[in-house]
């Protein structure tokens, strides 16, 4: 019973962080987003509330939550209502195996990226439920286009994954991090981080990958009919998508919370962890305020054409490699 | 009747085989507008669709009907030319040229040669402001933001400058009968040159960071071709027609005003396709910008108008003239009866043919090739509501 209790406690505390370390990266996001798209536009972006505007997005977030949530008449009630909390719970559960240092993490178990990479396909389902609850048109198409591109750019996903899970032999997040000690794995495995990248663009739906939501075609794509807090709640996952795609390839590429020491380092090597993954979430920002958006054919041949043939050289390569070293050695 | 017991009536009145059948029964309509962010306007395009393929657009036009050709029948030109901005109001300047260019030429009224250059001069700014609107708005449509809000800083000072002198930014009425309201002064010319220096010290970076990008040359090769033929049958004008390789431009084929004194070439394009016509319009502005540079060098001193009663007696007959706007060529047609009021006037816009390109061109086409090709129209939906 005591046992039942503590775990109880550590879920129960364990969820409430999260959630609040969700509205808090979709905050610094946000912000950041907005202050980088500001920069790169030559304008200053907000400036009103607070210094160089640092209070918007909590005065942003208090605006969004007063407003009324319409749904509209011939909508799909309960999907329609369920869609944005489904939404944001998947995004939620898999920082459980997240190394944010070494010992700042929920759970470490042996099948981590696996959990994490399963978790997260659950997000394509409530892009469809969203988009057909709407009953409209152009939600549909968000959805269509969603289910087809999170498919095909799963693949060259889980192949890179699979090149590092080779070369560690374990899918622990914390023994992936603890075997880069000496060399970063983007160092020896550079395809597979680019391939990585791109495929996790797309599986965030961020430019050039946004079809689902492409605004000059389809209105606002899935999330058309939302307002409120529904909308931000979409919002709110898609930065807590991004934060997760980019601490995968930061686990698996960049030596997680591996860097220069610091004082009680078993926990201050988050600092490393998050500097990390917010460069590359920055990556992303940049790269979606100067793209144009491709086609919604040439998304998928550049997948199927593209990424999955490198991707599976990448790990044919690396399985002959790993096989061959310690031949070679011997051979000396 | 709704739209499936329609698609059951014709099916069974069709015979149809169960393959052709399904096939029927997929498609669906697509209401793209009146509210659309890339119909910049009130235009409707009722597309019937397969999955993501258009199979038979069709445009809607209408909700922006004004009667300004109506109200031309009724009106001396005084009453009615705050009315011809109103129809382009991104390229004002242009209409305004065509109306006053067409009661001169229907009452006989001679310009001096000061107004003449002076409407030149601020046509061909105003020309320069509407396609930097367009390859902004264009390449948002291809899903990138940032480049308008660069294009918008260029155009804010060409609606600085024309501000100075018209008192208004977007729809001028600084053309009269007879000349120009306002002479130009010092000020003037030294700050178009200066935005002469600018636009063109801006040029590298809008070709280095936006033509050559990979991404928008997948997106515009190849997409919407208009042929040469296709293009002389619907009657395009404007870049559209330019892109097909038809180097058709009203300032060259059939000048007015003063332009046949102005050295400038026209662009034009290969294959027809939306790369083709972004390329002309891009080019075009480099050429607008050597006819004002030309025309600051030559601009000769004298009279900036003639003055002109506000009811003049239009002559019995036919009139008409042409000049070329940003989207194509602007044909006023105006018959008169003697009196100050004309008996017909008809307004040839270019934008108006260039769209009835669209059902047959977008058809079997992706939604997205569709905005793509929209875009590349530069379409003005006032203009062609009237």
């Amino acid at each position: 019973m005591e046992n039942l209790c503590g775990t109880m406690v550590r879920i129960i505390s364990y969820a409430v962080i999260m959630i609040i370390f969700g509205f808090a990266n979709a905050i610094i996001m946000g912000y950041l987003e907005r202050k980088l798209a500001a920069r790169i536009q030559r304008r200053p972006g907000p400036m009103e509330v607070g210094p160089h505007g640092i209070y918007q997005l909590f005065v942003d977030g208090i605006k969004i939550i007063g407003k009324q949530l319409i749904v509209p008449r011939d909508v799909d009630g309960v999907l329609f209502r369920i869609a944005p909390l489904l939404a944001f719970a998947p995004v939620v559960l898999p920082f459980i195996v997240i190394p944010f240092s070494q010992k700042l993490q929920a759970r470490d178990f042996n099948l981590g990226l696996l959990f994490i990479v399963t978790i997260a396909s659950i997000n394509v389902l409530t892009i469809v439920i969203a988009g057909w609850a709407s009953n409209n048109k152009y939600s549909l198409f968000g959805a269509m286009r969603s289910v087809a591109q999170n498919i095909s750019f799963e693949v060259p996903v889980l192949i890179s994954i699979l090149c590092i899970a080779l070369m560690t032999r374990t899918y622990s997040m914390q023994g992936i991090v603890e075997a880069q000690g000496t060399v970063w794995f983007i160092l020896i495995q550079p395809v597979a981080f680019i391939i990585y990248f791109i495929a996790g663009l797309a599986e965030t739906n961020r430019n050039p990958f946004d079809l689902p939501e492409a605004e000059s075609e389809l209105t606002a794509g899935f999330h058309t009919e939302y307002s409120g807090f529904g909308f931000s709640l979409f919002v709110i996952a898609e930065y807590a998508n991004m934060f997760l795609v980019c601490s995968i390839a930061t686990v698996l590429f960049l030596g997680g919370w591996h860097g220069i020491p610091l004082p009680f380092f078993e926990y201050t090597g988050a600092v490393w962890f998050l500097a990390k993954v917010y460069i590359l979430m920055v990556i992303m920002v940049w790269i979606r305020w100067t793209f144009p958006r491709v086609r919604f054919d040439q998304l998928l041949n550049f997948s199927w054409k593209y990424l999955i043939p490198f991707s599976l050289v990448n790990l044919l390569l690396t399985a002959i490699c790993i096989k061959l070293f310690p031949l070679l050695k011997e051979m000396i | 009747m709704t739209n499936e017991q329609r698609t059951a009536e014709q099916l069974t009145a069709k015979q149809l085989t169960p393959e052709q059948e399904t096939a029927e029964q997929h498609r669906f309509y697509l209401n793209l507008g009146p509210q659309h962010p890339s119909t910049h306007g009130v235009l409707r395009v009722v597309l019937e669709m397969d999955g993501e393929w258009v199979l038979n657009p069709q445009p809607d036009i209408g909700f922006g009907h004004r009667m300004h050709e109506k109200m031309g029948e009724s009106r001396s030109w005084s009453q009615f030319f705050a009315n011809v901005g109103r129809m382009d109001y991104v390229n004002a300047m242009a209409f305004n040229h065509g109306y006053a260019g067409l009661i001169e030429r229907a009452a006989g009224i001679e310009v001096p040669l000061r107004a003449e250059y002076i409407r030149v001069i601020t046509a061909e700014l105003n020309r320069v402001a509407s396609h930097l609107l367009w390859l902004g708005a264009f390449i948002l449509d291809l899903g990138a933001f940032t480049p308008i809000l660069y294009t918008f800083d260029d155009r804010e000072s060409i609606l600085d400058i024309l501000e100075d002198i018209t008192g208004s930014r977007l729809t001028y009425s600084y053309f009269r009968v007879g000349g120009v309201m306002k002479d130009i002064d010092d000020t003037f010319i030294e700050k178009t040159r200066g935005f002469i220096q600018q636009l063109r010290s801006r040029f590298p970076m809008y070709e280095t960071l936006v033509n050559n990008n990979v991404i928008l040359h997948h997106r515009m090769k190849g997409i919407a071709v208009i042929s040469e033929d296709m293009a002389r049958q619907y009657g395009v004008t404007g870049a559209v027609l330019r892109g097909s390789g038809i180097a058709y431009d009203v300032r060259k084929n059939a000048p007015y005003s003063v332009y046949p004194e102005f050295n400038f070439d026209v662009p034009v394009g290969k294959n027809g396709d939306c790369m083709d016509r972004y390329l002309v319009k891009f080019a075009e502005m480099e050429q607008s910008l050597r006819i004002i540079e030309q025309a600051l060098d030559k601009l000769p001193e004298g009279e900036f108008r003639t003055k002109v009663k506000g009811k003049i007696k239009l002559k019995p007959g036919m009139t008409s003239f042409s000049v070329e706007t940003a989207r194509g060529e602007l044909t006023f047609l105006l018959i008169g009866d003697g009196s100050e009021v004309p008996y017909r006037l008809k307004i040839r816009v270019p934008s108006f043919s260039n769209l009835s390109v669209m059902p047959d061109l977008c058809s079997d086409m992706l939604l997205s090739d569709l905005v793509t090709t929209m875009g590349s129209f530069d379409l003005v939906i006032p203009e062609i509501d009237r």
